[in-house]
């Protein structure tokens, strides 16, 4: 085939995916690495890609220790609450003493964010959230990231990360192809930040047809951040830990500014408050340390977001639903009618369209809510991601190797979706993970660990063929029907994203089996991903887009089996809401109070799985 | 659909491809004007409708859940910093919005870091990011440590 291969050489630092995480890193590693080569290859467009592409109405990590609202300890302990005490606290507690740092800068670079017209300071949506004007949020960003880069690859799907062929377990850079122009992009680098997305639709949606492009998470978030690592050796953690969003039925709009800020509520289709007769049940199965109404009444603490799920999704079942949002009330204020519709023309725009599209105007009608498919990310109210190393002044030394935010892959780093058990760092978390990989990742090189780095051509030609395999299999088999896209010779990638989805829901926990599995359906979801990693062999491209398309199912299926693997090993239900173990319904602390580590060798596919200590931050009495 | 565009309005200038984040704003071949080709991969985010200097481009529900005759249009505009909303439902209800998209004129808020002094290497040893200690509370106050807040980690369990 024709395309050319265009060789970056010679970069220092180079952020594969500029989402909120990678633009982070664009923008700090400039300041640690005045004279370094910083280079981005970004899959879309940096000023509209990732998560935030759409813009966000909130910040929901901001501490605001200015005005002595927080400690980053108090938002350490919130995370640890809310995913059932399983988190990375050194990770977290370095991400939430710097987080206020960006924010403040975001502020400085013309984000508009709202504030309290009483006090002057950021209007808070809640404990940990602040309100803002974020349509722009990306745009801004992406031009600080663009400031600091000496070159921004756009429409370069990254496939594969390189790997030095001198030194064992050491990243030497990225290679991919250009979506416009179909060309093979290969990038040699000292050090690569991943900021690639988590997992959008590996778990079928309860949408059909065209809404299925109505996923909560973006659907170009396409499990890149994982199948990069994954494939490339790196150790990952808690990817059991799927995410359920209780939203606005089918647009998927969001809740948080609804509950926290409008004071809105929740009832059943008997228009009774449910979720708090499920409680005295479900505190059976996790424990009375994990589920306390009467303290979490008294001191504030939140009930975690899986358990109140598990009230929506038992209330459903029970035959009491539809469950609605009390907007009614609420939305009789102008002022805050104008934020409800706002928050969603902020961030999620299809739940504007489907409410003007079915006249629904929640000030004449309550909405009504629904549990999403499960969603696998590091950065929202779940933290799936790669096994880092944290900051040397915090992490225990089972949580340090050198430099913060390292994968187990020497000059590999994380930032955003890539960084596991580093739950509610959201945006400006994302942001702030970013930074603090690109100042590690400056330093490694400074170090002078990067050097003699050796890619053969071998290893460049072999990937180069890999890429274009669906292309040249559509080629060669097409004709071998007379029109059409059954073919017994392939399956292309909407076939394949098919299969995937429909196996995963069924065999992992899925929403359309009430997110319930056990050992038995696992085993038998990861025989059928591994026949179907067979059949990816013979995945047709028609174009180069089916090829991007091609690439994400690669990813997407990588995540998926990676996620099946941690589900089988977690002998428990640690999270009910997001999934069920039924083979195991309780949670267990005694044996499962640990962080899942895997790793798959990229030599015979086979995955080693372990428990990692769980460590908390607590008060030094000494 | 989720995005559509109207054929009169539509002059192929390829704003759209060139902002969609999924890859699906294309130019079709024979009319030489951009179309949806992957609804199903459309998240309705508006980033080809508010790129589209001739308003060619609308946005019609997900047939699956969204009846007919709505619309929801938007027009963003940098030079004043504001994106107006309008919203039309299918009963004929009216609803319009009017937000900030940044506090200051557009382009100019944001430094270079290659001109700003480099770190030096206390500095580098230590846990501070660009701006920090100083944008950390805009004060003189400094970054927290375990030491600081009278923390330590411990293995095991803990509520």
């Amino acid at each position: 085939m024709a395309y050319e291969t265009i060789v970056e050489d010679g970069i220092d630092v180079l952020v594969v995916g500029a989402g909120l995480g990678g633009t982070g890193a664009a923008w700090e590693a400039r300041f640690w690495g005045q004279d370094k080569k910083i280079v981005i290859a970004e899959k879309a467009n940096i000023d509209r890609s990732g998560a935030v592409a759409q813009g966000l109405y909130a910040i929901n990590c901001y501490m605001g220790t200015r005005w002595g609202e927080n400690k980053p300890e108090d938002h350490v302990r919130y995370a640890r609450t809310d995913l059932m005490g399983l988190v990375r606290e050194d990770l977290l507690f370095d991400m939430a003493r710097h987080v206020d740092s960006t924010v403040h800068q975001f502020e400085e670079w013309g984000l508009p964010i709202m504030k309290d017209p009483k006090t002057g300071r950021y209007l808070r949506e809640g404990r940990w959230q602040i309100m803002i004007h974020g349509e722009s949020y990306k745009p801004i960003v992406a031009e600080a990231a663009k400031k600091s880069a000496d070159k921004v690859f756009n429409r370069i799907c990254v496939t594969h990360l390189l790997m030095d062929d001198g030194k064992e377990n050491r990243v030497a850079g990225a290679v991919g192809f250009n979506v416009r122009t179909g060309n093979y992009h290969v990038f040699k680098s000292k050090t690569v930040i991943c900021g690639a997305g988590g997992a959008s639709n590996i778990f079928k949606p309860r949408s059909v047809g065209e809404g299925s492009g109505r996923t909560w998470y973006a659907p170009w978030s396409s499990a890149s951040a994982y199948g990069l690592m994954i494939n490339a050796g790196a150790k990952m953690t808690q990817m059991e830990n799927r995410i359920v969003l209780a939203r606005f039925k089918d647009g998927y709009g969001p809740v948080g500014a609804y509950f926290l800020h409008l004071k809105t509520y929740t009832q059943n289709g008997l228009g009774q408050e449910f979720e708090s007769t499920w409680f005295p049940e479900l505190q059976k199965m996790v424990g009375k340390e994990y589920l306390d109404p009467e303290v979490s009444h008294l001191t504030h603490r939140p009930i975690p977001t899986c358990l109140r799920n598990h009230a929506m999704i038992s209330e459903v079942n029970a035959g009491r639903g539809p469950i609605h949002m009390v907007t009614m009330k609420a939305f009789q204020d102008p002022h805050l009618e104008e934020v409800g519709w706002e928050n969603f023309l902020g961030m999620t725009v299809g739940q504007a369209v489907l409410w003007a599209a079915t006249d629904v105007d929640p000030k004449n009608e309550n909405p009504e809510l629904t549990t999403s498919e499960p969603y696998v990310m590091g950065s929202h109210a779940t933290g799936s991601g790669a096994w880092c190393s944290g900051p040397e002044d915090i992490s225990p030394p089972e949580y340090f190797w050198g430099y913060n935010r390292m994968t187990t892959i020497e000059g590999l780093f994380g930032a955003g979706d890539a960084v596991g058990g580093t739950p509610h760092a959201f945006s400006s978390g994302s942001f702030t993970e970013g930074r603090l990989a690109a100042k590690a990742a400056c330093k490694y090189i400074d170090d002078g660990k990067a050097e003699g780095i050796v890619v053969s051509d071998e290893q460049i030609d072999r990937r180069r063929k890999e890429i274009y395999k669906p292309l040249e299999h559509y080629r060669i088999y097409r004709n071998a029907v007379v029109a059409g896209d059954v073919n017994p010779h392939y399956i292309n990638p909407k076939q394949g994203l098919d299969r995937l989805q429909k196996l995963m829901d069924e065999y992992c926990g899925g929403v359309t089996v009430s997110y319930m599995t056990n050992e038995k359906l696992l085993s038998i979801g990861l025989k059928k991903l591994q026949i179907m990693e067979e059949d990816l062999q013979s995945l047709a491209a028609e174009d180069i887009h089916e090829l991007l398309r091609a690439w994400e199912l690669m990813h997407r299926h990588r995540a998926a089996e990676c996620v099946t693997h941690h589900t089988l090993f977690r002998k428990e239900t640690r999270w009910p809401g997001y999934y069920y173990r039924g083979d195991a319904m309780k949670l267990d602390d005694e044996n499962w109070h640990v962080l899942t580590v895997s790793r798959r060798d990229p030599n015979n596919g086979e995955y080693t799985m372990e428990k990692a200590p769980c460590y908390h931050l607590v008060a030094d009495e000494a | 659909m989720p995005t559509f565009v109207h054929m009169t309005r539509c002059d192929g200038c390829g704003h759209c491809v060139d902002i969609c984040p999924s890859d699906i704003m294309h130019i079709d071949k024979t009319y030489r004007r951009a179309y949806n080709i992957e609804p199903s991969m459309c998240w309705e985010c508006y980033s080809c409708v508010k790129a589209c200097p001739q308003d060619a481009i609308d946005v019609r529900g997900y047939a699956d859940f969204a009846p007919l005759g709505h619309s929801v249009r938007v027009k963003r505009d940098e030079q004043k910093g504001t994106i107006a909303w309008k919203i039309k439902f299918r009963n004929g209800t009216e609803k319009s919005f009017l937000s900030p998209i940044t506090t200051k004129p557009w382009g100019t808020a944001i430094p270079k870091l290659a001109d700003v002094p480099g770190p030096g290497k206390e500095m580098r040893d230590s846990q501070l990011l660009y701006n920090e200690p100083k944008y950390l509370r805009m004060d003189d106050g400094g970054l927290h440590t375990l030491e600081s807040n009278g923390l330590k980690m411990t293995k095991g369990v803990v509520y």
